[in-house]
């Protein structure tokens, strides 16, 4: 039995701002499912003592020194860009923080 | 956005009835060469996109790679702030949609700060103390800057479009989380004004930032709730985003008690919800409402090592932290011997560092202050800037009192000399020679004009020969408009005593 539920699916989807259809919803409940089922069996072979971890090579204090490097040109920067103006990107106003 | 329709409780019979709880987020942008995660430039001010690199937008394929200052000078705040460093720590990603950050997060701290569990302790003006504890610190990234075009305002509502600069994108951010503060009761707008100034005199003390608000090196977001007085279970609270200037952290502290109190008496509930602040009113407006889009979906950023501290490490740079902003100021005041009074405006003023380099450069504390309280500050306001901000070097203070000591000069005369100083004419020195402002010394030239103010004033002589010898004021205006302001005024009053056979 999944821990993950259609709603949760749903869900995620709306903050990650994805559109997906009933079909997809019901396909990916699905999938995730495998993947947290696969997860909750790692959690029990690793006892409370084996610490979690975000990275597969056990490194730290990988820093760089505070000197300037090269930077992108206007023209690079705004390559990409949908749309520009004034050297900026030109986005729709979005109604959120001032 | 529709004005505020709720209505206020008057501040003190808020008071009576509840207890402010205040919380504080400020952020501090730190003044590394380079961002936090690229090196590009970290400079304010530059054209627009021209400081970014692939990582600043977020481009398919880059690394982000930590910049060591930077953690540095978080674990410097993090002591100063009386914290426990985290032996080791990790970035996370705070997702959110936003074109102030072209990679849909944001790269921060989540479950392990770099820095927890301090405190400050915070000055009142009126030398009462007040600990404020300290939640965490932890480092992350500052977001682009949004222009909102079109529309009347300049603000969001009515934006017909909006154009993103990202060359702040990427600088390295502190962000300084308070616990919840209780008992600060009517003190509570003023503790958040002295807490902020406190924190930014920290981090400008330690050099980590330039920590002006004006440029939003230092912003501060306000919580606020009210309990009912004697309670112990906190009430809602609101959220009044980007408070940048103390005056507005007080205000705006202020101000959410009165609204908080109105709609709790009209017996309604609080909404916990972000605020705007408008310095114009005076007031905050609602913002959004805490909804689903504050989840942010934290997780551990795959593209960067955890930071691992070692005692040495931390020890190395606590011996580079500089005297407390406090002690310092307990210690100046004993070594320049003002007076409360004296000392108080002068920190007020924010000349502290300006007074102490001209006594470093052999002034004497009190001609050092006379200076920079006095004219400098008279010349600032007239010019609508930082006495700091004229640009008078402790130099030129010095040599301007060494001519007044050498009676070269009189005061007024000197300061008249400090403006040519700040039109650019040269030295004080250079400025008196080439004038011809040296006070007139030649004792024949001043004698005659004594003898002048004398003869047309026959009654002021007949009352300093009785012995009223405060008179001799009378005949010093005439004689300064004989020699245009360039006697000394000592020096005449020993004359017309010396002509009068009178001993002063």
């Amino acid at each position: 039995m999944s821990a993950i539920s259609r709603e949760d699916v749903a869900h995620l989807a709306r903050l990650a701002h994805i559109e997906m259809s009933d079909a997809e919803l019901d396909k990916m409940t699905g999938e995730l499912g495998v993947i947290v089922d696969a997860i909750a069996s790692v959690s029990e072979a690793a006892g409370a003592d084996v610490p979690a971890t975000s990275h597969p090579i056990p490194l730290a204090n990988v820093f760089r020194e505070d000197v300037v490097g090269e930077t992108l040109t206007v023209e690079q920067v705004l390559q990409n860009a949908p749309d520009s103006e004034d050297s900026r990107f030109k986005v729709p106003a979005i109604l959120d923080e001032e | 956005m529709a004005a505020t329709t709720e209505s206020l409780v008057d501040f003190d019979e808020a008071l009576e009835k509840y207890d402010p709880v205040l919380g504080f987020e400020v952020h501090v942008e730190l003044n590394t060469k380079t961002k936090m995660f690229s090196d590009a430039p970290n400079v304010f001010g530059d054209e627009p996109n021209t400081n970014v690199t692939p990582v600043c937008l977020g481009l398919p394929g880059v690394l982000p790679v930590v910049n060591k200052t930077a953690v540095e000078y978080s674990i410097l705040i993090g002591l100063a702030l009386n914290c426990k460093i985290a032996e080791t720590c990790g970035f996370a990603r705070k997702n959110y949609f936003y074109p102030d950050t072209p990679k849909n997060f944001q790269t921060s701290q989540y479950e392990d700060p770099i820095a927890y569990d301090g405190y400050l302790d915070v000055e009142l003006e009126d030398g009462e103390v007040f600990r404020v504890e300290i939640e965490r610190a932890h480092m992350e990234e500052d977001a682009g800057k949004l222009t909102h075009m079109g529309g009347s305002t300049g603000r969001i509502q009515g934006a017909d479009f909006s154009l993103v600069d990202y060359n702040r994108a990427g600088v390295p951010l502190v962000e300084i989380v308070t616990k919840p503060i209780v008992g600060a009761g009517k003190r509570a707008p003023e503790l958040a004004k002295a807490y902020v100034a406190a924190v930014r005199e920290i981090v400008k003390n330690l050099g980590v930032s330039d920590a002006k608000m004006e440029r939003g090196n230092v912003r501060c977001d306000a919580n606020v709730s009210l309990m009912p007085k004697g309670a112990d279970k906190f009430g809602t609270r609101s959220e009044t985003k980007n408070v940048n200037s103390l005056r507005a952290v007080e205000h705006a502290v202020r101000f959410e008690i009165e609204r908080h109190a109105g709609v709790l008496e009209a017996g309604q509930k609080v909404v916990q919800e972000t605020r705007h602040w408008h310095e114009d009113t005076r007031t905050t407006t609602a913002g959004r409402p805490k909804s689903d889009a504050d989840d942010y979906r934290y997780f551990p950023e795959p593209d960067l090592v955890p930071v691992v501290t070692t005692a040495e490490w931390i020890e190395e740079l606590r011996a580079r932290l500089p005297e407390p902003p406090a002690e310092r100021r307990k210690r100046l005041k004993a070594e320049w011997g003002y007076s409360d009074a004296e000392f108080r405006d002068v920190v007020n003023a924010g000349l502290l560092d300006a007074i102490g380099e001209t006594i470093a450069a052999g002034a004497s504390a009190a001609v050092a202050r006379k200076w920079w309280m006095g004219e400098i500050s008279r010349l600032a306001k007239n010019a609508d800037t930082d006495p700091e901000g004229l640009g008078v070097t402790p130099a030129t203070i010095v040599e301007l009192n060494g001519l007044i000591e050498a009676k070269k000069i009189n005061d007024k005369i000197a300061r008249q000399v400090l403006e040519f100083v700040l039109a650019g004419e040269g030295t004080p020195a250079e400025i008196v020679q080439k004038r011809g402002l040296a006070v007139v010394n030649d004792d024949s030239a001043l004698g005659a004009a004594i003898e002048d103010a004398m003869a047309t004033m026959p009654d002021v002589v007949a009352k300093i020969k009785d012995g009223k010898l405060q008179a001799i004021g009378a005949l010093i205006g005439p004689v300064m408009k004989a020699t245009r302001g360039q006697a000394d005024a000592g020096r005449v009053r020993e004359l017309v005593l010396e002509k009068l056979g009178i001993e002063g």
